[in-house]
């Protein structure tokens, strides 16, 4: 069944790509949609069953064929099930059988094709099933070159689908910036696998996980210097997490990848993708709980990235780039929590986030279509009357992530759950760094409600603003777009309260789910003298607080003496309080200047002039890279070629040889070319015919 | 009894071709050279088929020499050949591409069957040098493998082509004269020109001073860098890598394919054969120089790339940093980079290949390797798009495709021997996906808006044979890499046995000799 899944859109991706010419466009469509249904049902079929205590180790993998060999560097292509993979294939299969679907509709027409003469849907279709399929990879790898084969297959497809519309230069060159970006990232991660297979002598996860307790002090010579090993290695992982989840200073291709169609934003660059990187340090938790500076240089960075991108979000007036830097924002809201060391709830944050962002999207896809690719909030106004259940599933998505609930409760909008177990664990983080990320995430979460509503309020309130005629013609998406967005509207309301206790819920509750209790049962069959000290130290221990299960066992691990989960659940209460508050201000002001003064904003924006310019361009990020990377490697290139294989190695060699090459050239160019060259032929051609023959009579 | 001789014949074949052209066949009408191209093919074809008989007896657990063929030749000299498993997979290589070649040239009206006979000459030329147990022989395949190129590049080459193919001769030649003095030192001094025996020869290690200079490894170092002229020049590594821009822009499209894919392939066999088996202490000393070569390679040939205006040149510059995986992972000396290395030539090979092929595709049509006389050609060529897009990625090395074992396995090996170099050659992946696609985004994406451009056609069916056979190669290679790892790791790991207990050995003298000292 695992690997059904994960081959069947590779499947679907091969028959509508190669085989749309023989079955028609309209049948391959279908192929592809048809097969990623399939995946979606038996994903939720696992993710329902799964019971890590039916396997050792709350984990299980089914081999399907070796990979790369060479010496006891071992892998293979191999599908790895538990909790946190289980997770993963309900969002990848569910959003993504969704968003094909919607296509169908968005799609089915497109100015950027020629109808008539080009196939463009089939090609859209398998690059999303293809997609699908290295996603897939990603997650179920059992070792970290097949994840990292995943990873740069989504990148691929991520720029094949960037790029789609490959005749406009802005969509070319946002594609090859996704693809750059995501390899400097990728750097990262590849030096840290590299390093993982110095230090641990494999790649495989199980392996990596068990041996974690034995290297913790080990440490390893990387460049200057001799550091702790397990630090370097998930430093350099995070690197890799930082580039595919779009985190502060490696975040610049997410807004630009806004040029691809609507539903691979919402598939790709929303829900899934994106959440790679949080993934990777989820995954390899039994590393990081030992790797206490990087997890607080990971706390950082997701506050930064949290507060940054919703500062620039503020401003924006495309729809699609106001969601991408929410997007890149909610990211660090993972990262948060996974570098306090609860990885639960930054995998609860990625749940609900998947359902509540891709409907977004969706919805701001719809909108577009029904606004025939308008996307500049400035020229939208009053569309709710025009589609009024793009508006429902746009005002569900802004409910769900601006964290609308009832506060002191667990009953609340998806957002409002896990958004708020962020926050309330990043203040019993109990270091300096979760403390000031507690403060930028509530900032952040003000500024969240602000641009959300702000969004709701342009594109659907007030007056119709832009060109008439578009607005006369404005209509609501067909029923195969709005129906995904009826789904995931579910999920966007009820995801959260749902699953709250198994993400969120006490430190029992959250062990059991993801597999890493029960720790002595799996003991006594196993390991007969480790039981007797592990039931030596429960006895020391016995109490409220379960036993802590060693690295490996179970999708997750906590370490002994991380207590952030726990700590979560007894935060004062004010703390609960403040993302409500938060998210109350914001909307209060956007309601002050989008409703009830809308000449506000044009005012602040020329009184804060210089604040204003410096949001909107982006805190200048991509104008530092173009200075700092881009025209210095231009101008680094130009002059080693032009100047040092030119004028040094060429003059000072060609010098040696004393012009050789020069009077060679002369020489032949005087005697006719054409002559010398037969008579060298055939010279050459005896001395060959005669060696040839004088070796084998001779051979004998 | 005919296995007996196979290595001859697999290496012969495409000789007896090119003599049968050269006799019987004449005039130059358009039948005749139909004739020419169909003899090529055949021959080419017979070789590969042959070829296929040595891949499947070959025992990849025995890591010596197999399918041995020894016997006297003129005089005194003796004729010598045989296969192992670092050896085959390039035999297989040459024989499997060389047919691919001929394909690629047979829109070629100027000289057919000259051109045809310098292929066939060439390909006995290349066999030779990977079968070649005795080191005359050895020398004389690697050296007069300049003649045919030289002469492709000379006749039927471009505007450039009297520079570019001097360049060639004088800078590999310069290499190999170096070489050929080495190979006299080593016969005065092991008495054998038996390449099996030389392997297990003890070079002097005993730190020598010549003209002042105190030369640690001795004579092991001496004959280490006459042959890493040699081998250095053809592979190409930094500095000396300026003949191959010029070489390949000026070269037809199957003198590149052959040039990238197979030539450049002697200079890191060489170094597998030559340099580390039987100069191991000199290798060891060296071993970071080459290394810091490699990284340099990468990384300055990877910007040089970026700012390209040719195609050829770009792609030229690409297979140099390629190259530099190739040597750093030799020099890693561990098991990882030599199996890397090795991965990597033959991947590089298909890729290569291919890749000159893509721009042969377009050549052919427009007459212009610019980049900038481009752009758009997906809306007229969607099939040349899709395979112009795996190749680049397959040269970016995207995991799935053979370019990612290769460039990994030689990163993990190169991280065991240095982690600086590895970190300033991992870098490599990020410029080679910036002037790999930046190619592909100027060539092919965009709106076709040029006049010139307006009726190109999209590949012929000749063409998509020629790049079926490498695409199946570079994915499957790709998916299932252990058809190559499982041939080469036993002979790898037993070179590898043998490197460490000469290094070791060296250390504990030292040791001693320093302790004796103090």
């Amino acid at each position: 069944m695992e690997t059904i899944i994960l081959f069947a859109p590779l499947l679907g991706a091969l028959l509508c790509g190669f085989g749309w010419k023989i079955m028609g466009e309209y049948a391959a469509q279908w192929v592809a949609t048809f097969f990623l249904f399939i995946a979606c049902i038996l994903s939720w079929i696992i993710f329902l069953t799964f019971d890590p205590f039916a396997h050792q180790g709350g984990s299980y993998s089914v081999q399907v064929l070796t990979w790369i060999e060479s010496g006891t560097l071992v892998t293979d292509w191999a599908v790895r099930m538990d909790r946190l993979t289980a997770i993963m294939l309900v969002v990848i299969t569910t959003v993504s059988a969704l968003v094909h679907l919607y296509s169908f509709g968005y799609m089915a027409h497109d100015e950027n094709f020629d109808d008539e003469k080009e196939s463009y849907r089939p090609r859209f279709f398998a690059y999303l099933s293809f997609f699908t399929f290295a996603m897939l990879m990603l997650v179920t790898a059992d070792n970290l070159i097949q994840m990292f084969f995943g990873w740069e297959g989504v990148g691929l497809a991520s720029y094949l689908l960037i790029g789609f519309y490959f005749r406009k230069p802005s969509a070319n060159a946002a594609a090859i910036k996704a693809f750059v970006v995501n390899r400097v990232g990728d750097f990262g991660f590849a030096l840290g696998i590299f390093a993982i297979y110095m230090v641990f002598d494999t790649v495989n996860f199980g392996e990596i996980f068990a041996a974690v307790p034995d290297k913790a002090d080990e440490t390893i010579s990387f460049l200057w210097a001799e550091w702790n090993a397990i630090e370097v290695i998930c430093f350099l992982l995070f690197i890799g997490a930082m580039g595919k989840s779009a985190q502060f200073i490696l975040h610049t291709w997410l807004p630009d990848a806004m040029e691809g169609p609507t539903p691979v934003s919402a598939l790709i660059h929303a829900a899934t993708m994106v959440t790679a990187g949080v993934f990777l340090v989820c995954r390899m938790s039994p590393l990081m709980e030992f790797a206490d500076s990087t997890q607080n240089f990971i706390v950082y960075v997701g506050a930064l990235t949290a507060f940054f991108a919703a500062t620039v979000g503020l401003v924006q007036n495309d729809i699609k780039r106001v969601i991408a830097y929410s997007t890149c924002s909610q990211l660090g809201y993972m990262f948060v929590a996974a570098g306090v060391g609860v990885y639960s709830v930054a995998m609860f944050h990625l749940f609900t986030h998947a359902f509540f962002k891709a409907m977004l999207f969706l919805g701001a896809g719809s909108v577009i279509h029904g606004m025939h690719h308008e996307q500049d909030m400035r020229n939208y106004g009053g569309l709710r009357h025009k589609m009024p259940k793009t508006f429902w599933a746009m005002m569900i998505g802004t409910l769900a992530i601006t964290g609308v609930g009832i506060p002191l409760t667990h009953f609340g909008f998806a957002g409002f759950l896990s958004k708020d177990a962020v926050i309330e664990s990043a203040y019993a983080g109990g270091t300096d760094a979760s403390a000031l990320a507690f403060w930028a995430l509530v900032i952040a979460a003000l500024f969240t409600s602000f641009y959300s509503w702000r969004l709701i309020f342009m594109t659907f309130f007030g007056e119709p603003r832009g060109d008439k005629h578009t607005h006369d013609h404005a209509h609501e998406s067909p029923m195969v777009m709005v129906a995904p967005l009826g789904v995931l509207a579910l999920g966007a309301i009820f995801a959260g309260m749902i699953w709250y206790k198994p993400f969120f819920g006490d430190e029992a509750k959250v062990d059991d789910w993801f597999g890493m209790a029960e720790y002595h049962g799996e003991e006594h069959a196993t390991l007969p003298g480790a039981a007797h000290a592990a039931e030596g130290d429960a006895k020391d221990d016995h109490g409220e607080k379960a036993e802590a299960a060693p690295p490996g066992q179970g999708a997750i691990y906590r370490e002994d003496k991380n207590h952030v989960l726990h700590d979560a659940h007894y935060v004062p209460t004010w703390v609960r309080l403040s993302p409500f508050i938060a998210m109350l201000l914001g909307f209060l002001t956007a309601f002050q200047f989008y409703i009830r003064r809308p000449d506000l904003p044009g005012k602040l924006a020329e009184n804060q002039a210089i604040l204003h310019q410096f949001l909107l361009n982006k805190w200048y990020v991509d104008e530092i890279y173009d200075f700092l990377f881009v025209n210095p490697a231009k101008w680094l290139g130009r002059f080693l070629w032009k100047k040092g294989d030119g004028a040094v190695i060429d003059g000072f060699l060609n010098g040696i040889a004393m012009g050789v090459v020069p009077f060679f050239t002369k020489l032949a160019g005087r005697a006719q070319s054409g002559y010398i060259f037969t008579y060298a032929f055939a010279m050459v051609l005896g001395i060959l015919v005669f060696v040839t023959w004088m070796t084998l009579s001779g051979g004998q | 009894m005919l296995l007996d001789n196979l290595i001859s014949i697999v290496t012969f074949i495409p000789l007896i071709g090119a003599a049968i052209l050269a006799l019987f066949l004449r005039g130059d009408d358009e039948a005749a050279q139909n004739n020419a191209k169909w003899v090529a093919l055949a021959a080419t074809t017979a070789s590969f088929l042959a070829s296929l008989f040595l891949l499947a007896g070959f025992d990849a657990s025995n890591t010596g020499f197999q399918f041995v063929e020894e016997g006297t030749w003129i005089l005194g000299l003796s004729y010598k050949m045989g296969v192992d498993g670092i050896s085959v997979l390039f035999v297989m290589l040459t024989t499997f591409l060389m047919p691919i070649t001929i394909l690629a040239c047979w829109d070629v009206k100027h000289r057919v069957k000259e051109y045809m006979i310098a292929f066939l000459v060439l390909e006995t030329l290349m066999l030779g040098v990977f079968c070649a147990l005795d080191l005359v022989l050895f020398y004389l395949f690697f050296e007069a493998g300049l003649i045919p190129m030289f002469l492709i590049i000379g006749i039927w080459g471009g505007k450039e082509r009297i520079y570019a193919s001097f360049k060639f001769f004088l800078y590999t030649f310069f290499g190999s004269v170096l070489m050929l003095v080495a190979m006299v030192a080593m016969y005065v001094d092991a008495q054998t020109t038996d390449i099996t025996a030389l392997l297990n020869h003890n070079f002097g290690s005993d730190t020598v001073t010549v003209m002042g200079v105190q030369i640690l490894g001795g004579m092991q170092t001496l004959l280490w860098l006459a042959f890493f002229a040699s081998f250095a020049v053809k592979m190409p590594m930094w500095p000396v890598h300026t003949w191959l821009p010029d070489a390949h822009v000026q070269a037809p499209t199957a003198g590149s394919v052959v040039l990238a894919a197979i030539l450049l392939k002697m200079g890191g066999y060489g170094f597998l054969r030559f340099s580390l088996p039987m100069f191991p202490v000199a290798s060891d000393i060296m071993a970071n120089f080459v290394l810091w070569l490699s990284a340099i390679a990468i990384v300055y040939t990877s910007l040089v790339a970026l700012m390209q205006e040719d195609m050829k040149k770009l792609i030229a510059y690409s297979s140099v940093a390629h190259m530099g995986f190739v040597t750093a992972g030799i020099f890693a000396a561990n098991q990882q980079g030599v199996d890397g290395a090795i991965f990597q030539m033959i991947s590089h090979g298909f890729i290569s290949g291919a890749l000159f092929l893509c721009v042969g595709v377009i050549y052919d049509r427009m007459h212009t390797r610019e980049i900038d006389a481009y752009g758009g050609l997906v809306n007229r060529m969607p099939a040349y798009a899709a395979v112009f897009m795996l190749f680049t990625m397959a040269n970016v090395g995207l995991p799935g495709t053979s370019g990612f074992v290769g460039e990994f396995l030689t990163l993990v090996g190169m991280f065991q021997a240095n982690t600086w170099v590895a970190a300033v050659a991992a870098t490599g992946v990020i410029l080679s996906a910036a002037y790999a696609l930046w190619l592909y985004r100027r060539v092919v994406m965009g709106d076709l808006i040029k006049e010139s451009l307006k009726s190109i056609t999209d590949m012929t069916a000749r063409e998509r044979s020629i790049f079926a056979p490498l695409i199946v190669m570079t994915i499957l290679l790709g998916v299932y890499p252990s058809l190559v790892t499982d041939i080469i790791s036993p002979s790898v790991s037993a070179l590898l046995g043998g490197y460490d207990t000469a290094v070791a050995e060296f250390a504990t003298q030292n040791a001693v000799a320093e302790n004796g000292g103090h």
